[in-house]
């Protein structure tokens, strides 16, 4: 599998290590016990596109957002996730 | 028909080709007591207990594919119950000593060889952890003995004692662990639950759950809907996407595990040996090949084929420990999807919605857990109440703290 960094290009997924699931964000803190729980252990594991993270260990040492399938393994997109988040395509008004 | 050598010689005369169907192809009826989703070892063990020992024969098993087409005929097949863990090692002693009498309780040549699980060490604080590992199993009844580099040197003269960076010092062996023949273990509980009633129906995937109210009240397939006073699944690598069907999210990450057998050598591999300082264990089939693997390929995967990563990792590993089998080629390797959990271990427990049950988690140690599982998730369906040796397998246990985590990894699947 290649993992197309935006800063080294196409590179052998040996080269990075895995942390999983983008999806999860951090509750605020005082969200409580269940929030947390849910944040930590709970994914919904799809078959099919998922955002992960990959740390890029053996290279640019960016932390990457990769949009792969999991059924595939086919890789639609990775983008560094300190990068702004691509703003949704709208339809502009006249 | 009883397997007895009177059966084999009474068949011999006509030629083997009377022997009856090991078990029926029934069309699904439209609700029977326990609908099992899954027809891998632990769905066909569940259902087998449930009608063996606590009598309730209105039974389906009901597989998308083929039975034992998942993990169950994907495994390396070893069996063991050296935990650490007190929530672990009982339920894995039970499976073992379901192991020891498989063959009897099946009427069914599962293969169940306990030709010995080796651990080895590398170093001296390696060998404390064993150390502390045999102790536990010991305080618990299991079998464990400690061996030094002299021991060792004697089961298998063939490893690489002196090598530079990982030297062997010594292991830790399970005598009663070992390998069992997993299609035989799939048919072997497939026809014993058949015997009992159980309707096996193959070719029957799972598309939806049948809710009415909160409850769960049967499935819906691409056979047609079948209606359940309970719904089990023991669907493995699948569990996420079944469970999605009922709107549940669990702690579980699908991650694909690869499995190597080379080419037929005479007899050289004593029993199931593992590498303590890189991931790679060995042992070798009756037919000869060694059956050997390692990591999982670590990243979320539903595609039941790895990615080269693995398999140099895993070579590497097995070139460090015997460097002969370099000279040996691969004649093949394949993939599975295992359930990984959060903290590494299974989960046998109700959901939230009434009528539905899960059996799931098993990551990529189930194969050794099917006895047992089967025998426990019966107790639960059958019961209501946890079996004692599966108490600790709670799906609230996240929520609570009371996570088992045998590698100390936390919440990380891939890392277990
Ligand atoms: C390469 C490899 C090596 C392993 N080595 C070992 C080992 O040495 N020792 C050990 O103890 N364990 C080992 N394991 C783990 C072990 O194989 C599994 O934990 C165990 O088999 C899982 O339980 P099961 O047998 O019920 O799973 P499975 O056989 O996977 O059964 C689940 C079944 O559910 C079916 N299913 C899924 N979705 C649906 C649906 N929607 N509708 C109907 N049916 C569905 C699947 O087709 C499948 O047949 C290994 C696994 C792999 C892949
Ligand atoms: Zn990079």
């Amino acid at each position: 599998m290649l993992i197309p960094c935006p800063f080294c290009g196409p590179r052998d997924a040996a080269e990075f290590t895995y942390r999983g699931d983008a999806a999860p964000v951090r509750p605020a803190d005082d969200a409580g016990e269940a929030a947390f729980a849910d944040y930590v252990y709970l994914r919904d594991n799809p078959r099919g596109e998922i955002t992960e993270l990959w740390y890029h260990r053996a290279g640019c040492n960016g932390w990457l957002v990769v949009t792969r399938n999991t059924a595939t393994h086919e890789i639609a997109a990775a983008r560094l996730a300190a990068a702004p988040v691509p703003a949704p395509i709208r339809e502009t008004a006249e | 028909m009883r397997y007895s050598a009177l059966s084999l010689l009474r068949n011999a005369f006509s030629g083997h080709q009377k022997w009856p169907q090991a078990w029926r192809k029934p069309h699904p009826k439209p609700f029977y007591s326990v609908v099992i989703v899954g027809g891998g070892g632990h769905g066909l063990a569940t259902a087998f207990h449930l009608a063996r020992d606590y009598g309730i024969r209105d039974i389906a098993v009901v597989e998308k594919g083929w039975i034992g087409s998942g993990n169950a005929g994907r495994n390396t097949t070893i069996i063991r119950s050296n935990y650490l863990l007190p929530g672990n090692i009982p339920f894995y002693e039970l499976s073992m000593k379901l192991w020891e009498r498989q063959e009897a309780d099946l009427d069914f040549n599962t293969m169940v060889s306990q030709r010995g699980v080796l651990n080895l060490y590398h170093s001296d604080a390696q060998r404390d952890g064993y150390a502390r590992r045999g102790n536990a199993m010991r305080l618990h009844g299991v079998d464990a003995e400690l061996l030094d580099e002299a021991q060792v040197r004697a089961m298998a003269p063939f490893l690489d004692f002196d090598n530079a960076r990982f030297p062997i010092r010594g292991g830790l062996l399970q005598k009663r662990g070992g390998t069992a023949r997993h299609d035989a273990v799939v048919w072997g509980y497939a026809r014993a639950a058949d015997r009992l009633g159980v309707d096996i129906i193959e070719n029957c995937e799972v598309t939806g759950l049948v809710r009415e109210g909160g409850n769960i009240t049967g499935v819906e397939t691409t056979r047609g809907a079948i209606f359940a006073g309970k719904t089990a699944l023991a669907v493995a690598g699948n569990t996420s996407r079944v469970a999605s069907m009922a709107g549940l999210r669990l702690p579980i990450e699908s991650h694909a595990l690869q499995a190597f057998v080379s080419e037929g050598v005479k007899p050289l591999i004593p029993g199931v040996i593992t590498f303590g300082a890189g991931h790679f264990y060995v042992s070798q089939s009756d037919k000869g090949g060694l059956v050997f693997g390692g990591d999982i390929d670590g990243y979320n995967s539903y595609a039941q084929r790895g990615n080269l990563p693995v398999i140099r990792d895993v070579c590497e590993g097995g070139m460090a420990l015997m460097p002969m089998i370099g000279r040996i080629r691969l004649l093949r390797h394949w993939g599975g999807i295992m359930d990984m959990t959060m903290d590494g271990s299974p989960i046998i427990d109700k959901t939230p919605l009434p009528g539905l049950f899960l059996n799931a988690g098993w990551c990529y140690g189930g194969f050794k857990a099917t006895p047992a599982s089967g025998l426990c998730f019966a107790h639960l369906l059958a019961t209501g109440a946890p079996h004692a040796a599966a108490r600790d397998y709670r799906l609230d246990r996240f929520a609570r703290g009371a996570v088992i985590d045998e590698k100390g990894q936390g919440a990380q699947p891939n890392l277990h």
